[in-house]
């Protein structure tokens, strides 16, 4: 697939909802159960990507993904830690980029 | 919400101020990703939904398709403040459309946040105006930064990613329920990937764990 065609084809998806919402007469899509889809949805595929992005790792001598735990995962632990003390957004993506950065400098 | 006493026009240029610093982040996440310059702008101003861009650019080259997937999946929920929104602001044709493009969690929290409907519909316009300013100006800001450093592993950036989807996380893995959705989206994701290349299996870990979800709803009300 060409990155613009990706790139206008998920953009048109992403407005159709925002659209569709105010289109839509509100009773009919006012059910509980796709309120909670969307919610589940949204934390699933967030949650899944954090994962993804730091656990696996491609193994060089085979060419393969697998499990690692590296100095993303340390990133992820100083994030947690901020994000228990209501650190702003800015200073947890920041402090988590430092501690990846600063660990690979030093091993 | 404490910020409701202030005025409506300083709470929306806070808040695009704040999404801005988010949105230099994304600038400097997309090009490392291997998108350019204008197309990291075209994902904010098309797009305009932090959320589903990170998702984007998360999955990236790797695999466009699951990239779209992803995005259109993870921006399900603007649908449902347009819903809440709609009747609210009242809006016909061009102006619809204007305001469907601005329908996102910035606009719906300080809109709903208001008491009367001449505060709500001001609320909604001048927080999607200044968050749609400053989240363009940042991502070109943060994309010519990303350009500068060149391999995301310097500087820790394929890790600010991971962190920056964790922190939009946050907020909704409070409840056990959204706690238990998350941790089986992590290892079912990740025990997906050990058997299909990238991009399935955020998907397919994404549903196992909307199905647990639901089980455990089910559970609770027996």
């Amino acid at each position: 697939m060409n990155s613009w065609f990706a790139i206008i084809t998920a953009s048109a998806a992403v407005f159709s909802w925002k659209y569709l919402g105010h289109l839509v007469p509100r009773r009919l899509l006012e059910s509980k159960f796709l309120q909670k889809l969307a919610g589940y949805l949204t934390i699933a595929l967030l949650a899944g990507l954090v994962g993804v992005q730091t656990f696996i790792g491609t193994n060089s001598a085979t060419n393969r993904q697998e499990i690692v735990f590296d100095a993303r995962f340390a990133a992820l632990i100083v994030a947690f830690v901020l994000l228990k003390f209501k650190a702003p957004f800015i200073v947890i993506v920041l402090a988590g980029a430092a501690t990846a950065a600063l660990l690979r400098f030093n091993f | 919400m404490t910020n409701s006493a202030g005025k409506v026009s300083s709470v929306a240029l806070s808040v695009g101020i704040a999404t801005g610093v988010y949105g230099i982040s994304f600038g400097a996440l997309s090009v490392t990703a291997g998108f350019d310059i204008w197309q990291t702008l075209a994902l904010s101003v098309l797009m305009f939904s932090g959320g589903s861009q990170f998702a984007f650019v998360a999955v990236g080259f790797a695999d466009l398709a699951t990239a779209v997937t992803s995005a259109w999946l993870v921006g399900v929920r603007n649908g449902f403040y347009a819903l809440s929104l709609a009747p609210m602001l009242e809006t016909k044709g061009l102006r619809k459309i204007v305001a469907a493009q601005l329908t996102i969690d910035e606009t719906a929290a300080v809109s709903t946040s208001r008491q009367t409907l001449d505060e709500q519909r001001k609320g909604f316009w001048l927080t999607g105006i200044s968050v749609f300013v400053f989240w363009n100006l940042a991502t070109v800001l943060g994309a010519f930064l990303g350009e500068q450093i060149g391999d995301p592993e310097t500087f820790g950036l394929d890790a600010a990613a991971a962190v920056a989807l964790f922190a939009l996380v946050w907020p909704r893995i409070q409840s056990s329920a959204g706690a238990v959705i998350a941790s089986t989206a992590i290892i079912a994701s990740v025990l997906f990937s050990m058997v299909l290349p990238s991009g399935p299996p955020v998907l397919l870990g994404a549903l196992c764990a909307v199905l647990v979800g639901f089980a455990l709803n089910r559970g609770k009300r027996e």
